[in-house]
């Protein structure tokens, strides 16, 4: 019996095919994983399956039945949840006010039994792994207990299929956990779930069965356990395996560029922040990257926006090419040579409004102009140069960034940075949420980056990319630096035991 | 309206074109009626007066585009226009040059507070614009004397009521101040900045603008821009009446820079189509006037225009 079955669907945007006679099934219980890189086609497929698009050929079969669902209220209610990377929920109320939205007990004068609601919260959240209190602002929690609630709601709604979205990307590995139990959970309740992610492990990990989308279409479907992790890669990618192979799977070279005798590039002593960061230190050379390691919320965010001015500081000092820049702002940070890309790429990185050009631009005006006023010759001497040299894809530099794919929006972002010429580029998370070839591009860009002399600071909750990315890696945990690993013990062993070596579990806020 | 035979006019394109071009439709659509159903329309004398009425509203909408480009809201642009107003009379003595001086730095002050408390404190727009939307008005009566007083002074005057090469001054400042504002958004480092912290505030500061700076200086242009349009609305009606200049001008502006297809939520600046938004609006109350519909029904249709206006320039959430 199939739970949910997609039938030579196909669907035209102006343009682009987005999906070209696409088929796969869904049976209950089983864990499904939908992997493809970005712009093959996953997303427009979950629009298709939850109501937001409607299938221009094709038929969706629902339980056996030809179904069609006019919006996304129409698949809830039939059954079809859907967990977004982005956390759809209220910042600003409750979680147990988040958790029943809509479908709030009420007392027998018709009122909001608060009393009820709370209790049967914090019951049913327990489950998830989320023991705090429920009466809390959402806001004010960590994303991946957000991320839980989030969960926990698609469930209640009497959910048949779980579509989940790149799930893990703002989780920590003990909540990655959980979330697989609550799957598993899901999995004995004869719940489909259709598992997006860019994760390999976690696949592997956690789903029965995948489909590969490319381009539109399916390029292979079936039992996960009979895919080698090699074959699927290449499969996604649409590369020879042996290049994989040789290559590797991240785009770095795993050299070393750092030159050990030269000056430090940037020197951070002592930062302090309340609460926060506590005595902070480390060093980047010329042509060296830095990792940053350590689980969500041990400040290496933090870390970097206090260096790039965005983060408030107590004290410290930070230091760039030997200059003190005492306590920076983002101005003057900028000035100083400091890049600064931001974890949240759309609230932070992007101005998604503007174009292409604008967005690479936007730091460099006053360089682009004269008298104030600016000259679009020289700006698009530079937007040339970085889009190619970043291979940035967009219909003309007047496009929307917006618009992009995730992993050019990056790109766009990277030359924003590119182009104040700085002295040392600190990276959040450079590839999150970005399909697997440009994660590589990405990669292979920070290692010739630093070839080229830059200093380079890099945060990543990829074990696998901190490790072969990283020259150095600075351990923090709980605001604190707990360990340095250099030369051999750049390993992921390594990284694991100092992150847990240093005792005890950090407390959630 | 649409029809279905020429794929031109598919529905997307015209949702998509509709926001950013509606407006000028709107005015070709009523300037169409007036023509063929409206006396003298087209009398040069209806044109002028037209024009004249319109000219004020144009300037302040300007400075309320640009900040409204920035996420922004600015309230107290009728105070200022007030303010402005007040200072005229009691400076006229010293030379027009004096007069028009002090006022604009009134708006400037005037701008510094708002620009101050939105970007450094960090209030919101329209709090940190509302205490002087309340007491910018208050301090221009006191300064008044409460009193409407008379102004005299020809040179002055001919700024308001005087005629060069057959247009009002009025009118010529109005068509300038467009140019220049249309240019400092298109082609400055200031306007790029502008649009970008107006999109998205975080990622500008990250990306080392200078955003208190530029934030000040919109609401001082603003508040100078409305400096501008008191002086002219005093030269234009001869006396200074600091409970009267520019009430309820703040609402007209902001009015012509929603129907002109700039969107509240910041990032975007249509400096042409607050021109046309005022002009919609100018020649909507006209039509009325002329067909001797009482004011309230007047209110009532500029409410709905507004509507629409909202209602079409909502940005469709993709993704």
């Amino acid at each position: 019996m199939t739970l949910l079955e997609v039938v030579g669907v196909s669907k035209v945007f102006p343009g682009v095919r987005a999906l070209d006679d696409v088929s796969f099934t869904l049976a209950p219980g089983e864990v499904h994983a939908l992997v493809g890189e970005n712009g093959a086609g996953k997303s427009t497929l979950i629009k298709v399956l939850t109501g937001v698009y409607q299938p221009d050929g094709g038929e969706l079969r629902y339980q056996e039945e030809p179904t069609k669902f006019d919006s996304p209220m129409d698949a809830q209610r039939a059954g079809i949840s859907t967990i977004y990377q982005e956390v759809n929920l209220i910042p600003l109320m409750s979680v147990a006010h988040n958790l029943f939205l809509g479908r709030e007990p009420r007392t027998a004068f018709g009122l909001l039994d608060e009393q009820r609601m709370n209790r049967e919260a914090a019951e049913i959240l327990s489950r998830y792994g989320v023991t705090a209190d429920v009466r809390r602002q959402l806001g004010t929690m960590a994303l991946g207990a957000q991320q839980m609630v989030a969960l926990a709601r698609a469930v209640m709604i009497d959910a048949k299929v779980v579509i989940m979205d790149e799930p893990t990307s703002s989780l920590e590995p003990r909540e990655v956990e959980t979330l697989f139990g609550v799957i598993r959970d899901l999995h004995a309740q004869g719940i489909g779930i259709i598992y997006v992610s860019h994760r390999l492990d976690e696949l592997y990990q956690i789903c029965d069965a995948v489909t590969i989308l490319r381009d539109g279409q399916v390029v292979h479907t079936g039992k996960l356990a009979d895919l080698e992790r090699i074959k699927l890669v290449s499969l996604m990618l649409g590369r020879d395996m042996s290049a994989v192979r040789r290559e590797g799977f991240t785009g770095f070279s795993g050299q070393m560029t750092g030159d050990a005798e030269a000056p430090p590039v940037l020197r951070v002593t002592d930062l302090n922040s309340r609460r926060k960061l506590h005595d902070i230190s480390f060093d980047v050379r010329p042509g060296e990257v830095v990792g940053l390691g350590g689980l969500l919320g041990a400040g290496r965010s933090e870390t970097i926006k206090a260096i790039g001015g965005a983060y408030p500081l107590d004290s410290g000092d930070v230091q760039v090419d030997g200059k003190d820049l005492k306590r920076p702002t983002t101005v003057a940070a900028v000035k100083a040579g400091i890049a600064v890309q931001p974890e949240d790429r759309k609230a932070e990185g992007i101005v998604a409004g503007l174009s292409v050009r604008e967005n690479i631009a936007l730091a460099v005006l006053p360089k682009m102009a004269r008298f104030g006023l600016v000259s679009d010759r020289k700006i698009d001497k530079i937007v040339d140069k970085y889009m190619k040299r970043l291979q940035i894809k967009a219909s003309s530099p007047n496009q929307r960034v917006g618009d992009l794919s995730g992993g050019n929006q990056q790109k766009v972002l990277l030359a924003r940075l590119l182009a104040t010429d700085p002295k040392v580029l600190l990276l959040d998370e450079p590839t999150r949420g970005i399909d697997v070839g440009a994660k590589a591009e990405v990669q292979s860009l920070i290692d010739e980056l630093a070839s080229e002399g830059l200093g380079v600071v890099l945060v990543s909750s990829d074990a696998e990319e901190l490790i072969e990315g990283a020259d150095r890696v600075v351990v923090l945990r709980d605001g604190v630096v707990v360990g340095i690993l250099t030369d051999t013990r750049v390993t992921t062993e390594a990284l694991l035991e100092t992150i847990a070596s240093s005792g005890g579990h950090r407390d959630d806020h | 309206m649409t029809t279905t035979e020429a794929p031109v006019f598919s529905l997307p394109k015209i949702k998509n074109w509709l926001p950013a071009y509606g407006v000028y439709v709107a005015i070709l659509l009523l300037v169409l009626y007036n023509v063929l159903f409206t006396e003298n329309f087209l009398a040069w004398s209806n044109i002028r007066i037209q024009l004249i009425q319109v000219a004020p509203i144009v300037i302040v909408a300007l400075g309320m585009a640009l900040v409204i480009g920035t996420e922004g809201i600015d309230l107290s642009v009728g105070s200022v226009m007030a303010l402005a107003a007040a200072f005229i009379p009691l400076y006229l003595g010293y030379g027009v040059l004096a007069a028009i001086i002090v006022s604009l730095i009134a708006g400037v002050v005037v701008g510094l507070i708002n620009g101050v408390l939105v970007a450094k404190v960090g209030l919101q727009p329209i709090v940190a614009t509302l205490a002087l939307f309340v007491g910018g008005r208050g301090l221009a009566i006191v300064i008044s004397g409460g009193q409407l007083k008379d102004v005299r002074n020809e040179d002055f005057i001919y700024l308001g009521s005087g005629d060069f090469l057959r247009l009002p001054v009025l009118v010529w400042i109005a068509a300038l101040l467009v140019l220049v504002i249309a240019f400092v958004v298109r082609r400055t480092v200031f306007g790029r900045r502008l649009l970008a912290i107006g999109g998205n505030r975080p990622a500008s500061e990250l990306a080392g603008l200078p955003v208190q700076r530029v934030l000040i200086t919109v609401y001082i242009v603003c508040s100078v821009l409305a400096s501008i349009a008191g002086i002219l609305a005093v030269a234009r009606i001869q006396s200074s009446d600091a409970s009267a200049v520019g009430l309820l001008i703040e609402l007209s502006a902001i009015t012509a820079v929603v129907v002109g297809g700039t969107p509240l939520t910041g990032g975007k600046v249509r400096v042409l189509g607050t021109v046309a938004g005022a002009l919609l609006m100018q020649l909507v109350i006209a039509t009325m006037i002329k067909h001797n519909l009482q004011p309230s029904t007047t209110e009532m249709v500029q409410a709905v225009i507004i509507l629409v206006a909202v209602y079409v320039a909502r940005e469709r959430r993709s993704r």
